[in-house]
């Protein structure tokens, strides 16, 4: 657990970095401060670690004042991974990741054992570890900058704009990485972006900092976007705080509608009744089994054949549960029925997302 | 004939022991100036306020005839090797005291920020990130102090002292050219081998800036 007590940070040259900042990450959460620049989200993630001192207020870190604790040993129990890696040149990619350990008197077989797991782990080769940083691309040095931060295995992981350096398409494989490595490792993490998109991916909670070092708002991603605390805060979240919105909320969390479904032995009064309960000109058709094959357009059925003698239209795609509202809108506006049908993993069907689902879990 | 061979076959022993004193009086000045220029360096870094005096003071050192040197020194240390050696250091002075405060403050901030995250103490950090990575610079600096110091000593002669030089001020009293050859060749010889020995030495401390293999 960090906690931020009334800590204020002023420079010689009067600038405010942090005003009066109060909040706390829980531990195992990944919190994220985001702000414009000058906002001071570096200053403050230095200040756990004691890069830099606050003029006011405390840090409390894992228990204990940060400021009584001498700040070599302090950050020996911290991970710092930082945009431009700081990987040292002179050093090979084993010894780069073994230096906590080596710092702190681990024994060479200990840490040559853990050296060997952490290149597995953050997913290079091998190969890599007798290389010197140099020789690596970019994105294989971001890794190693990982590895080195989790060496010692501490408890809390400060990280500034750690993906920031690599191009768009690694930065999302090493943050995608990144998420999955956290939900086993459960690290007390401050992570510092610009990058809002980023924030909402990554943070459970997410700080955001407005210049002159002022925390505007604490809050869940989907808090922050439903609840905006004021009009900075919107204009962070950007145009499409909605579509935004609806990324973060599974399509488990809400209840489909029943949708007018009909199986293709039904006779096609049958389906003319379920269009007219729902509202709709059209009927999904099923097999026996619930899967879904189509649907066909109530004016096209004699009324005395069965749905199945009908033109049945299949469909371009589904969603499941898991995915978001807003994989469910995609498929909403791709649909000729303006609704994206749910099924399971077997393909059987659950419900339909219409646009009034959607709106109503904006309201 | 311009060169006598049988004057080099007869002196023989006597070149040896120029080339001996002129290695002696180049390793001498540069190991004591480096063992001052070190200190000053890590004393400028951590108070940054010295380094401005210290290198000015190191300037005008540089920057005093050798002749006049020798003769402020005389009267204390007579015609010994002190006198020789004592300039010869002092001019080492600006080159090692510059190349090793700047091959310092060289390292990249994000390493050094990296170091001290990491939990490095400052000494430690000095001498595990800073100056490993320095030595390129610092050996720079050795390699142009004793390439210049290869070239002072010569001087020296004119105090009884001076390695080589004693050939070319034989060859040059006595209007004879070969043991002035022979100490031109020796001399451009000792300095071109001093100068690839310690880029060797360079190449041996850092692996780390080698082509990838």
């Amino acid at each position: 657990m960090i906690i931020f007590e009334s800590v204020t940070k002023r420079f010689a040259d009067g600038t405010v970095a942090a005003d009066d900042l109060s909040f706390e990450v829980p531990d195992g959460e990944l919190v994220v401060l985001v702000g414009p620049s000058g906002c001071g989200k570096t200053t403050a993630l230095r200040m756990v670690n004691r890069m830099i001192e606050p003029t006011d207020g405390r840090i409390n870190v894992n228990g204990q004042d940060a400021a009584s604790v001498p700040a070599p040993t302090l950050r020996r129990d911290i991970g710092y991974v930082i945009q431009q890696v700081g990987l040292f040149p002179h050093l090979t990619i084993a010894d780069n990741v073994a230096t906590v350990p080596s710092l702190i008197g681990w024994d060479k077989e200990r840490t040559n054992e853990r050296v060997e797991e952490l290149i597995d782990t953050v997913g290079l080769s091998q190969e890599v570890a007798g290389r010197y940083p140099r020789q690596l691309s970019g994105g294989q040095q971001q890794r190693v900058g990982v590895a080195r931060a989790l060496a010692a295995d501490p408890p809390i992981m400060l990280m500034d704009e750690p993906f920031g350096a690599v191009d768009p398409i690694v930065r999302a494989l090493l943050q995608d990485e990144f998420l999955r490595l956290q939900r086993e490792l459960k690290k007390t993490i401050i992570f510092v972006t610009h990058d809002i998109d980023e924030a909402m991916k990554m943070g459970d909670r997410i700080a955001i900092l407005n210049v002159g070092g002022v925390l505007e708002q604490y809050a869940t991603p989907t808090d922050l976007l439903a609840e905006p605390a004021n009009d900075f805060v919107v204009d962070f979240l950007g145009a499409e705080r909605n579509l935004k919105r609806l990324a973060l909320i599974p399509v488990s969390a809400v209840e489909p509608e029943p949708g007018p479904l009909v199986s293709a032995d039904d006779p096609a009064s049958r389906a003319r009744e379920a269009a007219r309960e729902a509202g709709t000109d059209w009927a999904l058709v099923s097999d026996a089994d619930k899967r879904v094959e189509g649907w066909v357009s109530i004016d096209s059925l004699d009324e005395q054949e069965t749905v199945g003698n009908g033109e049945i239209q299949p469909f371009g795609h589904f969603v499941t549960h898991d995915e978001s509202l807003r994989a469910a809108l995609d498929v909403m506006v791709e649909s000729p029925l303006n609704v994206a049908v749910g099924v399971d993993e077997d393909g059987r069907y659950e419900g339909v997302v219409t646009h009034n689902t959607l709106t109503g879990e904006l309201d | 004939m311009i060169f006598d061979w049988a004057w080099v076959a007869d002196n023989l022993g006597d070149i040896w022991a120029a080339l001996a004193e002129h290695i002696v009086l180049t390793v001498i000045p540069i190991g004591l100036g480096f063992l001052m220029a070190f200190p000053m360096a890590l004393a400028s870094i951590r108070w940054p306020g010295l380094y401005s005096p210290l290198l000015g003071v190191a300037g005008i050192l540089f920057s005093i005839p050798t002749l006049a040197l020798f003769v402020v020194m005389i009267p204390f240390t007579g015609l010994s090797k002190a006198t020789a050696i004592v300039p010869l250091t002092l001019y080492t002075l600006l080159i090692l005291l510059r190349n090793t405060v700047e091959g310092l403050k060289g390292v990249p901030v994000h390493v050094r920020e990296a170091a001290e995250a990491m939990g490095y103490t400052r000494t430690r950090q000095l001498f595990r990130i800073e100056l490993p990575l320095a030595v390129p610079v610092i050996v720079a600096g050795l390699r142009i102090a004793t390439v210049n110091t290869i070239a002072y000593v010569a001087i020296t002669a004119l105090i009884g002292q001076g390695g080589l030089g004693n050939l070319f001020m034989d060859g040059f009293l006595r209007q004879f050219p070969t043991p002035l050859i022979v100490g031109l060749v020796l001399s451009v010889t000792l300095a071109v081998t001093a100068d690839l020995g310690l880029l060797g030495v360079q190449r041996v401390l850092t692996p780390w800036q080698r082509d990838p293999g």
